[in-house]
């Protein structure tokens, strides 16, 4: 953060003869550093020391109550061999690009909707975002009464228009679990697509749409050549996150089904606080957090990548 | 190239009528310029033409076919739009070739088409940038070219000139019409600003509250207005229009209030006393010993004209002189419109009388 100059050297010169405290107040550069402390100081210490600890902590074999002493890559070589951690890099991976890609449709589709003029539009919009606005873990035990084994919502009507004849076992087997995890964190997570891709389509000129009618455009071909291209900055920044907070789920699957049912719904974050913080065997859960980084980073580095190939985006003015 | 006949349209916005019935015949390859004031329903009918609006009522036909149920693509028709609307992320080659490629044109058809629109318009340099890269009067250009390269029946202009400075908006002016001199296509032109529509049109189409109130050639509205909305609207600075009443008993003149006489070549018969508006360019007052005495309110040089607003008792009237007469704010001086050039209106109507 040196980006902010010395516009006034003259008067620099001049504060010289005055005492430090006097010039530390009022020198630019370093009033600058005044402002930024505070942040700085929130950052530092909730994220990056955090974080540092966490990593430091996955070389060791720290657990709850003792301090644990350097052990190497001993944790990583454990997790290496151990089953259970790949079932749940799996699960994560398959939620990921599971949720994450219907998740993108849906509220593609769901933009492209609400784009549109309809009555009640207004109304409509905020009705979509409610799932995001529920507590995760309130609409995760709403959840947990739709799947239950013997009560289920779904069970109870499929039964009675006839279509089965006994309840699905939703959190009980392991295909329905996964199934059923992924459905929850898809109905939680496409408002948060919907309405950012909304917030994107409305930036397009709607005489760019005119043009390309009177190009000769077709519905399809105006939503293929002018709506996605233009749309892809946004896609790209709104599916980073997407799947950065599918990645690192947790509340979901904790509250549904613990990482069950014979772990096939474990994801590495769920697994990590099982190992962590149940277990206390904090170093290996920590080896367990700090292995999804590479996966993170390559989620961010595709999408970073993929936004520098856009040319035509570069630069300030755009109209 | 195709004829144009938009004949009895009417256009309605819930059960709002903005256009009330408007007639235009325009004849294959002739300029047409739709000109009026904010809200007067041109930009509305241009779109109509174009197919990006409901026709409510009455027909629009290019060539011979009737297009109020014809998609806008099946209109053959190309439109350059008041803020180019180009798209942003494709180069000046791709938004040109676009429409073609719409088509299923072979790629070395598009290439060969674009080229040629491109050497036109001068845009051969630039077929690799992006919009965001050209300055506003090439991006007009490119959005010319557009047009240009589909070589449809219609061309449609919707204000390109208004996001333009002043100097390269009288350029791009002769830079269009020169390009309709060069491929004769029919061309609807829709501007609020009467200069242009005096410059580059064939025929003007003057438009004001959804209603037709003249068209015809230039300089036919100019020297002819139907009435004295029209007369007001075309010609800068505006005419100046002074009430008074017509005396026929012998001496031809109108009166005004303060007892002015304004002297008038002709009159419809029988109508002495009658309330009337004369209606006088600036350019047709000349300095006279004898005119109608007027006080000199402000006077503005222009360098090759001076224009000298003063009053005639309550009434503001504007001059406009070639020459460089020394007057100052405050001067009595004397006008003498030209009888010949003069125009009378109806009170009442605003009908030419």
């Amino acid at each position: 953060m040196t980006t902010i100059q010395t516009s006034m050297p003259a008067r620099a010169v001049h504060a010289d003869t005055r005492p430090l405290w006097d010039r530390l107040r009022t020198n630019r550069n370093w009033l600058a550093l005044w402002f930024m402390l505070p942040a700085a100081a929130f950052l530092i210490l909730f994220l990056a020391y955090p974080l540092g600890l966490g990593i430091w902590m996955s070389f060791t074999d720290e657990r709850i109550g003792r301090t644990g002493v350097f052990v190497g890559l001993e944790n990583y070589e454990w997790l290496w061999s151990d089953s259970i951690f790949w079932l749940s890099v799996f699960n994560t991976l398959l939620y990921t690009i599971i949720a994450s890609a219907i998740k993108f449709a849906i509220g593609l589709y769901l933009a492209l909707l609400l784009n549109r003029h309809m009555p009640f539009k207004a109304m409509i919009r905020a009705i979509v975002l409610i799932p995001f606005i529920v507590p995760t873990v309130l609409s995760a035990i709403a959840f947990w009464w739709i799947y239950d084994a013997q009560f289920s919502i779904i069970s109870w009507s499929l039964i009675k228009l006839g279509l089965i004849t006994q309840n699905i076992n939703f959190l009980g087997d392991t295909d329905w679990a996964r199934a059923s995890v992924i459905f929850a964190n898809i109905w939680r997570g496409v408002p948060f697509v919907a309405i950012t891709l909304l917030a994107g389509l409305q930036t397009v000129s709607p005489s760019l749409y005119e043009a390309a009618t009177l190009d000769g455009a077709t519905d399809w071909q105006r939503f293929r050549y002018i709506t996605y291209p233009l749309l892809t900055p946004i896609i790209a920044v709104v599916m980073t996150f997407s799947v950065l907070f599918t990645f690192t789920d947790f509340q979901l699957v904790w509250a549904l089904t613990r990482g069950g049912p014979v772990n096939a719904t474990h994801l590495m974050a769920t697994l990590s606080y099982q190992r962590g913080i149940l277990s206390g065997r904090l170093g290996e859960g920590a080896a367990i957090a700090t292995a999804m980084i590479p996966f993170l980073l390559a989620a961010i580095a595709i999408s970073w990548f993929g936004m520098q190939r856009r040319k035509w985006q570069q630069g300030s003015d755009n109209d | 190239m195709a004829s144009v006949q938009i004949n009895d349209v009417r256009k309605s916005f819930g059960g709002f009528e903005v256009l009330h019935g408007v007639t235009v015949p325009i004849e294959d390859g002739a300029f047409v310029v739709l000109v009026g004031p904010s809200g007067c329903g041109k930009s509305t009918l241009l779109r109509m033409l174009a197919g990006l609006e409901n026709i409510t009522s009455g027909t629009i036909a290019i060539g011979d076919r009737v297009v109020n149920n014809v998609q806008p693509k099946e209109r053959d028709i190309a439109m350059v739009f008041q803020n180019y609307a180009l798209y942003p992320h494709m180069t000046v080659a791709q938004n040109m070739g676009f429409s073609l490629k719409l088509r299923n044109a072979e790629q070395a058809d598009i290439t060969t088409r674009v080229k040629k629109a491109a050497d036109i318009l001068d845009l051969t340099p630039l077929l690799d940038r992006y919009p965001r890269q050209l300055s506003g009067g090439q991006r007009q250009r490119v959005a010319m070219g557009r047009a240009i390269v589909r070589d449809p029946q219609v061309f449609l202009f919707d204000e390109p000139l208004s996001n333009l400075d002043a100097k390269l908006r009288v350029a791009m002016r002769t830079e269009i019409k020169e390009l309709h001199q060069r491929l004769k296509t029919t061309t609807v032109y829709v501007t609020h600003d009467q200069i242009e529509a005096m410059t580059m049109a064939d025929k003007i189409v003057v438009m004001h509250d959804g209603i037709v109130e003249q068209m015809g050639s230039p300089l036919e509205l100019y020297d002819r207005p139907d009435n004295q909305f029209v007369a007001g609207f075309i010609g800068s600075p505006a005419m100046n229009f002074l009430n008074g009443h017509l005396r026929s008993n012998g001496q031809l003149y109108v009166e005004t209030e303060n007892g002015s006489k304004l002297p008038i070549a002709s009159a419809p018969p029988g109508s002495d006393g009658r309330a009337v508006v004369y209606g006088v360019r600036p350019e047709h007052l000349d300095l006279a010993s004898d005119g109608i005495e007027a006080e000199v309110a402000v006077v503005e040089p222009t360098g090759s004209e001076t224009q000298i607003v003063s009053r005639i008792g309550t009434q503001e009237i504007i001059a406009v002189f070639r020459d460089r007469h020394q007057v100052q704010p405050g001067d009595k001086i004397h006008l003498r419109p030209r009888a010949d050039v003069a125009h009378l209106f109806d009170k009442d109507t605003g009908r030419r009388l």
